[in-house]
């Protein structure tokens, strides 16, 4: 394999360990840059960043907050639904260092090959995000933010390692044997939510199918691999909202037929339709 | 006797059977994840950091970014003689710990409250789930650490020491409103007949609950320690006036006839029955 095969992947390795460790380092040595955790966050201090759907949580429990979580939250909202889109799941989410491990390890093992077919849905995030927010308003309690894998994986790393791990474990497993991309390709409402606040982004990846030789590497490691309906048909960019901008497919083509844009989006998406 | 004739799936009853399929499945999740979160809610000894709204209140609020564990650990003060960084009071709960997951609370016996003058990890809540205001003096618009109320301290008198006859005022030494938020009681000691009793006694309304006490207990297991106040303290009710005390009296003028009950379940029975059938309800 290339060196040029993985730019996007430890790019993206480095951003999301890069975050973590200036989260653990705001704990441990009360570093300024990056404090609080992936659910809410001061950077230098002064800037709030605050997860949406938390906050959207929160509301429906029946709380009012600070103007800082709402500040926070639009900031996040602005930046992932005109620059990012779904960038979250793949460059921050500290959950997907150990789904892609799975997925890898599927590809490897050949798991994707032998195993018995089940399917589910990959609309049940979006079912998830409605029982969520119902939930926490009959609760009273920020319903996912009690067993969210992504904020105890997080805090686990940011405040030192404890038990809350098991539930990691078991969407490792569950990943690898049961389903493909099962976490966060289907079930994961923050995947959701990012998918829906993206829906607009600038930044896409690009197919030119021109170059395509159909060699389909590219739907193999996708983990959304629905999105990359046009390969070998069209050269439009994916617009899916389901796309997490995470580059594998860009890594692994040999034949140049994909890239990131920001340009013609808007001229591409008028096309399409 | 007429054959079963094949029914047709007419477009109303596929619309129909999709409809109580997607509201079954999704009342399945809200019952499973409710399920969760109720008992993930259900620690009510929980001691929360100063300033803490009420913990129905604080669990709606609060967004788990542990912001105000981090302001705790890294206060200037926090270091030992070497500089060396010490561990903070506050902790984020994580599974296993006694609290709704993600949460901010702590453990005297472990790291009490030190009541910094300047209260860092109230400031620095984002949601003001810790709300600055409870701590704020009226009067003067600064921080007072008078005004926390993180629990109140409680006193265990048959393994305390000090209510044995033995010396003890380590308790009373570490709290750090000496002398206001506990006092020692003396007493004389009738067992020996020439020593004294020196108990310590709580004042509740002045007890902040930040464990300084607890901590200082010298028993294996402190014979002093914090509860929060709404499981500490009972309550008499609006009815109960005491007759010796003027300020008490004024209460009386004031209070909305309205608002008081006197009757409960138990004052369904005639008074006598109440007492030669026991308590049963």
């Amino acid at each position: 394999m290339k060196l040029s095969n993985l730019k996007y992947l430890f790019l993206r390795r480095f951003v999301q360990i890069g975050l973590l460790f200036l989260y653990f380092a705001g704990n441990f040595w009360g570093w300024k840059i990056l404090q609080g955790d992936i659910s809410t966050s001061m950077l230098f201090e002064k800037v709030p960043l605050s997860d949406p759907f938390a906050l959207l949580q929160i509301f429906a429990a029946g709380a009012t907050v600070g103007v800082n979580i709402l500040i926070g939250a639009l900031i996040i909202v602005l930046f992932y639904g005109i620059i990012g889109g779904r960038a979250f799941c793949s460059w921050v989410c500290p959950v997907n260092l150990v789904t892609d491990l799975a997925a890898w390890l599927r590809r490897k093992l050949m798991i994707d090959k032998i195993e018995r077919k089940l399917w589910i849905s990959r609309n049940i995030r979006y079912y998830m995000i409605v029982v969520v927010l119902v939930t926490s308003a009959i609760t009273g309690l920020a319903a996912f933010e009690v067993l969210s894998p992504i904020t105890i994986l997080n805090r686990n790393i940011v405040f030192g390692l404890g038990s809350g791990l098991g539930l990691i474990g078991a969407i490792f497993i569950f990943d690898l044997f049961v389903v493909k991309n099962g976490w966060c390709g289907h079930i994961c409402p923050l995947g959701g939510v990012y998918s829906v606040i993206g829906k607009y982004s600038l930044f896409r990846v690009k197919h030119t199918s021109e170059n395509c030789t159909l060699c389909m590497k590219c739907r193999e490691v996708c983990p959304e691999s629905q999105v990359l309906h046009m390969i070998g048909k069209k050269s439009i960019t994916v617009n899916d909202i389901e796309c997490t901008n995470c580059g594998r497919c860009i890594d692994v083509c040999d034949d140049d037929a994909l890239s990131f844009s920001i340009t013609k989006i808007i001229k591409d998406n008028k096309e399409s339709k | 006797m007429g054959g079963k004739e094949k029914k047709e799936i007419t477009p109303r009853r596929r619309f129909f059977t999709d409809m109580a399929h997607h509201i079954g499945l999704g009342a399945m999740g809200v019952l499973l994840l409710g399920g969760y979160a109720t008992k993930a809610k259900s620690s009510p000894l929980t001691l929360r950091p100063p300033a803490a709204l009420p913990e129905d209140d604080f669990l709606k609020t609060c967004i788990k970014c542990g912001l105000c564990a981090q302001a705790c650990a890294n206060r200037p003060q926090n270091r030992d003689v070497n500089g060396k960084q010490l561990p903070g009071t506050i902790k984020m709960a994580k599974a296993g710990d006694k609290a709704t997951i993600g949460t901010p609370f702590f453990t005297p016996r472990d790291v009490p409250c030190y009541m910094c003058d300047d209260i860092p990890c109230v400031p620095a809540c984002p949601t003001e789930a810790l709300d600055i205001t409870k701590v704020t003096n009226p009067k003067t618009g600064e921080l007072d650490i008078r005004q926390m109320k993180m629990g109140v301290a409680v006193v265990d008198v048959h393994s305390c020491i000090a209510y044995w006859g033995l010396q003890c005022d380590a308790c009373y030494r570490a709290c750090p409103l000496l002398d206001e938020a506990i006092k020692l009681k003396y007493d004389r000691n009738s067992r020996t007949g020439k020593h004294a009793f020196l108990k310590p006694e709580v004042n509740t309304d002045i007890c902040t609950g930040c464990g300084l006490c607890e901590k200082a207990c010298v028993t294996e297991k402190p014979a002093i320690y914090v509860l929060p106040t709404e499981v500490a303290l009972g309550k008499v009710g609006e009815h109960y006036v005491k007759g010796w005390d003027t300020k008490d009296q004024q209460r009386i003028k004031k209070r909305n006839l309205k608002d008081i009950t006197t009757h409960d379940e138990r004052s369904k029975k005639k008074p006598l029955d109440y007492l030669n059938n026991g308590l049963g309800l």
